[in-house]
């Protein structure tokens, strides 16, 4: 018996990348814009959806709501009379922490993609893994929240460079909270220099407007390259 | 938290090389702006490896440190903290030049059955 040493120099994530690009295939032939929405747990994602779902002209929704478990948040959106597909990532001891395209794939034959012009998936609340994971998607988007803290960009660079545009959620709680805006948006800036962003607040609907420009000038842009 | 997943990728990717040959060591190559915490990809990957061809496998993690150019100036540094503007113009059309690698470069396995000489 002896050994051998085999040279492979693979990317170890190529195999979720190749699954990404066939969803990203299929999401093309259908003619559906596909938003991948990442944040920490609790920072306002289901809100900025309920937002924005039933006011974007000439532009049919569709949402993917992934939870580790549970239906909450699909239930959240049962009144917005929207098609709302649930996927579960839970399976095995607690669940996958984010989606990931296979996920993604098998979510496919349940999304009515005949009915919908954009695709809205709510991933997993998480600051690391999703940013990992490619699933097919035209653009990232994350949300932090200012309840979050400044140095956020700074803990999770990853996250903040794999998106096209970062909002920052909950600015009417400024008067209550010791949050310097201005260095948030200088370390956002730092990590991921002339990203898109956009300061609202998803309860009172400050800000909501350019949100929503921003999905809709997603939505009619040209396909890009998906795999940067 | 991410390692576990990570982890699983290695060994998915490994198993796909490896044509049933008991594998001894996974060479990775890891970036430094990957976020990845070794010790803990090492626990995960000990574990994840269980009933595959990588189990009992040694991982080899080799950091590459990062490094950034500006597409702008020309400019090339490297980059120990967050920081992607270019610190010579100010220029935000920086590339990773270095340090978003996260690749299986090689293994080791055992050949099993002996392979004559021709």
């Amino acid at each position: 018996m002896h050994r051998t040493k085999v040279r492979i120099v693979e990317d170890a994530l190529d195999a979720n990348n190749t699954i990404a690009s066939a969803n990203r295939a299929d999401f093309d032939r259908a003619g559906v814009k596909v938003v991948n929405f990442m944040s920490a747990p609790g920072a306002g994602k289901t809100t900025l959806l309920e937002r924005v779902v039933t006011s974007l002209p000439g532009l049919r929704v569709g949402v993917l709501e992934g939870d580790v478990e549970g239906s909450m948040d699909a239930d959240r959106l049962a009144h917005l009379h929207i098609p709302v597909t649930q996927l579960n990532t839970g399976a095995g001891f607690g669940g996958e922490c984010h989606l990931d395209a296979n996920m993604v794939r098998s979510a496919i034959p349940a999304l009515p993609l005949d009915e919908i012009d954009l695709l809205l998936v709510e991933n997993v609340g998480n600051l690391v893994c999703p940013a990992e994971f490619r699933i097919g998607e035209d653009a990232r988007v994350m949300v932090t929240a200012v309840t979050e803290g400044e140095d956020k960009p700074l803990k999770y660079p990853l996250m903040f460079r794999a998106c096209e545009l970062v909002i920052i959620n909950k600015v009417d709680l400024l008067p209550h909270l010791d949050f310097d805006l201005e260095k948030l948006l200088y370390n956002i800036d730092a990590v991921h220099p002339d990203v898109d962003t956009i300061v609202l607040s998803a309860r009172t609907g400050h800000g909501v407007d350019a949100w929503r420009d921003w999905l809709l000038r997603i939505a009619t842009r040209a396909p890009v390259e998906a795999i940067a | 938290m991410h390692e576990l997943s990570l982890s699983s990728a290695i060994v998915n990717t490994v198993v796909k090389h490896a044509a049933d040959r008991p594998v001894t060591v996974v060479y990775l190559r890891v970036g430094a702006l990957r976020q990845v915490v070794s010790d803990t990809l090492e626990f995960y990957f000990e574990f994840v490896a269980r009933g595959t061809v990588c189990q009992g496998a040694r991982l080899d993690q080799e950091l590459i440190p990062a490094s950034l150019r500006c597409r702008g100036c020309e400019h090339e540094w490297a980059i120990e903290i967050p920081a992607f503007r270019c610190p010579q113009c100010a220029g935000s059309d920086v590339a990773i030049a270095t340090g978003n690698e996260f690749e299986v470069e090689s293994i080791e396995v055992e050949e099993t059955r002996c392979i004559g000489q021709r």
